[in-house]
């Protein structure tokens, strides 16, 4: 379970969130929403100790996450950012074995680790050998999402894991990640502003704006019991109107 | 692991026991490689203590600050220069005025070697013999001489004016020309009189006779040996056999072994001997010199560049580490860049000495600047995200620079060391002058001998080493910079 307790944060005399505190169920996805400068990215940040709070705590497990504990935390998040965040100059293989390696497993458990989740991911194996700049969006995202489960982490943090790839790619790796959050039930925290993905994700949903969580729930109570008018904008601004649904 | 063996070999090789070591210095020009090489060999026939030869030392600071220093004991200069140049004070004419002037240095000359190495007038020994001119004063039954001296000698204060005066002469038919012009006109018997060096080869070259210098005219630039006091007390029998050299060379004999080293292309080391009747035919040849200068040269290289990489990426780490510490790193290694090589060579003499330790200091100093700026810029361009990718997966801070940073910034890496290299490689031709040898030393005696197929010797084979160098560095970087990242 990640509990946030009354967190802000400031950038000099900048709030980029104000206070907020959330729960966030085990086993279950959690997505932050809102457009970008909203805050979401930055709770991201702060759930897996890159940045430190300006106020307030959060706790994993009820371990408390600052910068300062990180590394010894690391082995708990997986964390996957837009287009990667793949080692150029690794190859995939490379860049999914990296923290095991640190870790110190053995090769052989490392290879079954890596074996097991090309399965689940559903890569092509011969694909693990080539450089990041040799494979496709889609392809580099499998490899991201295999680097961040390797230690089998019990929290996944996703940040617009899907915002830079083609639409068709795009809502197939939605179906794959669904089910592969499925399997392995970790706890995710996904940051994305589309209202679709967050529908399809999102057990719970948190919609910010200007650095304010206006509205947590499922997704259900944002359609019917919307918390402003601001909630109702932004939700019907992404879903595609009746008419052009009957044009296509 | 590799730093120390080279480090313990570097000072193996200096002459740390053993027998005591005498150091002789020369300047760079053919009459001082001569007569410092008769000095080398006159110590080491005595053998109370070996030689170390520092030849073609830059010019009269450096060589004279290096013996005031320790860092060589004896070398040839000369009277004039010593009062002029170098205690500027040109009242003290004579040599026992000059000893007591250097006294409180901890130094001393010998007497006169036997020659004045000044202006003086000449003419064909034929051309002598027929008119019985010997002498300057005779001059003057000869107004209408043809006569050809260097505008130098015709503008300054010391020289024509004054010397017509001194002497009462009257010239009616004389003109300004260019030494080597002079020379070739006196041969073809278009002139009859002008104005040379009184031990230049091409005075054996054209068969010319000195006149004597009657009136005392010419400024007196007698050869004698410099050296330190304490030599003559720690060496007596060396002492004794340096003394024997005075008097023994005289203008003629002077001009004899210039011509030989200049016009007979013999080595300093065989003139030295035939002076000295000693056996010639022990000579080092080209090749096993090349091979010496080549290894000098390689080691100036090879130890600096080595040096500067071991320091140089972690400053350039360091910097990247910290915006004010970079700001230091860079300005100072950016100064350093901007002192001209040979003037950083000699301030480096008071701290270092001469030879090869202030010469890898200084081509250290400068190869660490691309380094240290290519390290830092390559490791602060690397993508934020990636380093906190890195951080995410639970990387320590050294296993972020060791997997991730230098792999990352070493293509940037890379190219600085290159570029030091190839620096280094031709700024290392200067360090012959403070006696650290290479090919520079080539470089240097020809410039002495005016000798092009000699400067050639020593700057082709190091513009080949900048290149073989770059190549080399072309093929590390195949090696070195990982796959996935490679251009």
């Amino acid at each position: 379970m990640i509990q946030i307790k009354n967190v802000s944060k400031n950038y000099g005399n900048r709030t980029v969130l104000q206070p907020v505190s959330l729960r966030f169920a085990q086993g279950k996805t959690h997505v932050l929403l809102g457009s970008s400068g909203s805050g979401k990215s930055t709770l991201l940040r702060l759930l897996c100790g890159l940045t430190e709070a300006t106020t307030g705590q959060i706790t994993i497990e009820g371990k408390e996450v600052s910068p300062q504990v990180q590394l010894q935390m690391a082995s708990q998040i997986g964390y996957v950012i837009q287009e990667g965040g793949l080692f150029p100059h690794l190859t995939a293989r490379q860049n999914v074995s990296l923290a095991a390696q640190t870790q110190g497993w053995s090769s052989t458990k490392i290879n079954d680790r890596v074996n097991e989740l090309t399965v689940l991911v559903r890569l092509d194996e011969s694909l693990l050998k080539r450089f990041p700049r040799q494979l496709s969006g889609g392809q580099r995202q499998r490899i991201a999402l295999m680097r961040a489960l390797m230690l089998n982490p019990p929290v996944i943090l996703l940040d617009e894991p899907l915002g830079a790839l083609d639409p068709i790619v795009r809502s197939e790796l939605q179906l794959e990640l669904l089910s592969i959050f499925n399997q392995v039930r970790p706890t995710v925290v996904l940051v994305t502003h589309d209202v679709n993905e967050g529908a399809v994700f999102g057990h719970t949903l948190s919609l910010f704006h200007d650095g304010f969580l206006v509205q947590h729930g499922d997704f259900q109570s944002f359609v019917k019991n919307p918390a402003s008018e601001f909630v109702t904008r932004f939700i019907k601004a992404q879903i595609p109107s009746s008419e052009i649904l009957d044009m296509v | 692991m590799k730093i120390y063996v080279l480090l313990s070999a570097f000072f193996v090789s200096l002459p740390l026991w053993g027998k005591p070591t005498i150091t002789v210095g020369s300047k760079p020009f053919t009459e001082g490689y001569i007569l410092s090489e008769i000095i080398a060999e006159t110590i080491e026939d005595v053998g109370e203590a070996d030689v170390q030869r520092r030849m073609g030392l830059g010019a009269t600071g450096i060589i004279f600050e290096s013996l005031k220093g320790g860092q060589i004991d004896i070398y040839s200069e000369y009277t004039g220069t010593i009062s002029e140049a170098i205690l500027k004070n040109p009242k003290l004419k004579s040599i026992s005025d000059i000893r007591k002037a250097l006294n409180p240095l901890g130094l001393s000359i010998s007497e006169s070697l036997g020659f004045n190495d000044t202006y003086a007038l000449a003419v064909r020994r034929d051309f002598s013999n027929s008119q019985n001119l010997k002498i300057m004063s005779d001059l003057k039954k000869f107004p209408g001489i043809r006569a050809g001296f260097t505008h130098e000698f015709l503008k300054r204060s010391d020289g024509f004016d004054s010397m017509v005066k001194h002497y009462g002469l009257v010239f009616n038919n004389y003109s300004g020309m260019e030494h080597s012009l002079a020379y070739q006109s006196l041969d073809e018997n278009k002139i009859d009189l002008v104005e040379v060096y009184s031990t230049d080869a091409k005075i054996a070259k054209y068969n010319l006779t000195l006149l004597r210098d009657d009136k005392d005219f010419f400024p007196q630039y007698l050869a004698v040996m410099i050296y330190r006091k304490d030599l003559l007390t720690k060496y007596p029998k060396t002492a004794m056999a340096l003394e024997d050299l005075e008097d023994r060379l005289s203008e003629e004999k002077m001009v004899e072994l210039n011509a030989k080293v200049e016009l007979e292309n013999w080595s300093f080391e065989k003139t030295a001997r035939y002076f000295l009747n000693k056996d010639q035919t022990k000579k080092s040849g080209f090749l096993s010199m090349f091979l010496r200068r080549t290894k000098e040269h390689l080691a100036l290289v090879f130890l600096s560049l080595l040096l500067a990489i071991v320091l140089g990426v972690p400053f350039g780490i360091l910097a990247s580490r910290n915006r004010s510490l970079a700001q230091i790193v860079l300005i100072l290694s950016g100064l350093l860049q901007t002192i001209p090589s040979l003037a950083l060579l000699c301030f480096l003499i008071p701290l270092f000495g001469i030879g090869f330790l202030p010469a890898i200091v200084a081509l250290f100093l400068y190869a660490l600047l691309p380094i240290v700026r290519n390290t830092y810029l390559g490791i602060t361009a690397i993508d934020l995200r990636l380093l906190e990718s890195a951080q995410t997966l639970g990387l320590s801070p050294w296993d972020r620079l060791r997997r991730i940073e230098i792999p990352l910034a070493s293509p940037s890496i890379l190219s600085g060391i290159k570029l030091s290299a190839v620096i280094t490689v031709g700024t290392a031709t200067l360090a012959a002058f403070i006696g650290a040898g290479g090919y520079g030393a080539i470089i240097v005696t020809g410039l002495a001998l005016n000798d092009t197929k000699l400067i050639l010797q020593g700057a082709i084979p190091s513009a080949a080493l900048a290149l073989l160098v770059h190549g080399l560095f072309e093929l590390a970087d195949h090696f070195l910079i990982p796959n996935g990242i490679k251009g």
